[in-house]
């Protein structure tokens, strides 16, 4: 009796994660529908100009700003972690290992508004006397978001390299690889797949991050022309436009929410894709 | 010679991945740490956070934390051992991770919209650490569920087998053979997912209030460290005290981290020898 209660309760919790889902979809939905109806889907889509007092709802500049960025930031990040992963695992001793993980979390761990303020204070001052202009420019936003993620690529790759069964490796040194060629030809390929999945996970977060953006990127909400053009993302425009939004402009955010989320679905199911194809 | 130059190359990018890290987080101490002083930590914030304290937003993100963890540790744990233990629908299982992994992936802005269109302005219940709590469980539910799920599924079938052939039930068995064993595991996951919840400033900046009184109940409005480290330095309101507060989240971040890793190496080594004898 009592354990059917329990069965019964914690399937009720599972529907209740489902539900959540739809009803977070769901209210989004409603809520953008109004500006999808005035405005019309390819004036958002496609339109370059955001105007909200002069009733231009564009947010093409902001979407082509979230990959912009993000692909930078994977740019930089990617090599970077690799590397440090494959440091870690491969190159060094066991006590420095035990060292890196607490190390690796607490950074991971460290709040990303952190990593925004150092971009504010350090990197913004540095773009600004090196290339004038305001210092607020898409090479300083992707670097803070490439620092952001990279503890996140790095664990992830560092687990995908440990998850390298051991008889490959060392079968592959017996026959005499070296180790830079065993970790080329064995350890890498056999990772790749997990690693591919950081990377998307390590993307989703990037085209999600919010204020750490806002505090480097300029904002500006127009089609940037270089990497030094300031840049404004689609959560930027959603959480600078909140606070005081009404209306259609309200409704307008609500939009730009559906885009964000389509984007993330569509990694989302990427990155599914690729697991139940290469994977297990 | 190639391989020789392969190797510089990984050497080089862990050890510019290492120099960045101990640079920033050396940058934000040295500058942070003579702000930090006793009035600092415990006094009221004065002349909206140019002068004073950060004592309610210390308060706001406690309560934030600890409301947010009694929210979603039952839950959350809760999912993964119907999931991994009574759950024979497979296709439900997979639907499930589905969903939960989309849910962790959506943009804390997103659910940042949602706490405030959803819980402040249709359930009504208004600009409130509670509030903000709610939204913050959603978003740790699924990092909780996930962990969860995978350390429940590796734990030896045999321990859970010969439970069973001795009579326990599957509840008696949960609780006393698999919930133990899983413990270790199930707290990096709630670690991670609190962490982050601690560190979310996007999610919850249209929802708490932020305010900067001291909350005195979990109904009150709040501000949350990060936030305030936000409004602090994107308002140019005073880079000196953003200095102090970042030290302070990232004290409470290592302080976290540190201590949980400590507890769980120590228990899990007790319950291997438990196992063992």
């Amino acid at each position: 009796m009592n354990e059917a209660i329990v069965e019964k309760g914690l399937f009720l919790l599972s529907i209740f994660s489902i539900l959540i889902f739809l009803l977070i979809i769901i209210f989004i939905i409603l809520e953008s529908f109004p500006a999808f109806q005035h405005i019309g889907i390819s004036n958002i889509l496609f339109g370059i100009n955001w105007a909200p007092d002069n009733g231009f709802y564009g947010i093409l500049p902001m979407i082509l700003g979230s990959i912009i960025v993000t692909v930078f930031a994977l740019l930089i990040a990617i090599p970077l972690s690799i590397g440090c992963a494959i440091y870690i695992e491969e190159f060094s001793q066991n006590h420095i290992k035990t060292l890196f993980k607490p190390i690796i979390q607490t950074l991971a761990g460290i709040p990303s508004i952190v990593y925004g303020f150092f971009g504010l204070m350090v990197l913004v001052p540095i773009s600004r006397d090196f290339f004038g202009g305001s210092g607020f420019t898409i090479l300083v936003a992707s670097m803070v978001l490439a620092i952001m993620i990279l503890p996140t690529i790095i664990s992830l790759s560092q687990d995908a390299i440990n998850s390298v069964p051991s008889e490959y490796v060392e079968s592959s040194l017996a026959l005499g690889s070296t180790h830079i060629q065993t970790i080329k030809n064995i350890i890498l390929p056999k990772a790749s797949l997990k690693i591919t999945t950081a990377i998307i996970l390590a993307m989703g977060r990037a085209i999600g991050e919010t204020l750490a953006i806002i505090m480097v990127a300029g904002n500006v909400a127009e089609i940037p022309t270089s990497i030094l053009s300031p840049v404004r993302t689609l959560t930027s425009n959603i959480a600078l436009e909140m606070g005081y939004a009404i209306d259609i402009h309200y409704n307008s955010l609500f939009a730009t929410a559906v885009v964000l989320f389509s984007i993330i679905m569509v990694l989302m199911i990427i990155s599914n894709v690729i697991e139940h194809k290469w994977g297990c | 010679m190639k391989e020789k130059f392969i190797k510089v190359l990984i050497f080089t990018s862990g050890f510019i991945t290492i120099l960045l890290f101990v640079v920033i987080i050396a940058y934000i101490l040295i500058n942070g740490i003579p702000v930090i002083s006793f009035e600092f930590l415990f006094a009221n914030t004065l002349n909206s956070g140019r002068e004073g304290g950060i004592l309610p937003m210390i308060l706001s993100s406690i309560y934030i934390l600890i409301l947010t963890a009694i929210f979603s540790i039952p839950i959350g744990v809760g999912i993964a051992i119907y999931m991994t233990q009574y759950c024979k629908n497979i296709l439900l299982i997979k639907f499930i991770r589905f969903i939960s992994r989309c849910l962790a992936s959506i943009p804390s802005i997103i659910y940042g919209l949602f706490g405030f269109t959803f819980i402040v302005l249709f359930l009504r219940l208004g600009w409130s650490i509670f509030s903000a709590s709610l939204v913050l469980s959603l978003m740790a539910i699924p990092t909780i569920f996930q962990v969860s799920e995978v350390t429940l599924n590796n734990i030896p079938l045999n321990l859970i087998e010969s439970s069973l052939g001795l009579g326990a039930t599957r509840l008696q068995t949960i609780i006393s053979v698999i919930i133990p064993i899983a413990i270790p595991g199930i707290t990096t996951g709630i670690i991670l997912a609190l962490t982050r919840a601690f560190s979310e400033a996007a999610a919850v900046m249209y929802v708490v209030g932020s305010t900067f009184q001291i909350p005195l109940s979990i109904f009150d409005t709040g501000r949350p460290l990060p936030l305030h480290l936000y409004i602090l330095a994107s308002e140019g309101i005073s880079f000196e005290n953003a200095y102090g507060t970042a030290t302070v989240l990232i004290f409470i971040v290592l302080f976290i981290t540190i201590s949980t890793n400590y507890f769980v190496n120590r228990y899990q080594r007790r319950i291997k020898y438990e196992i063992k004898s």
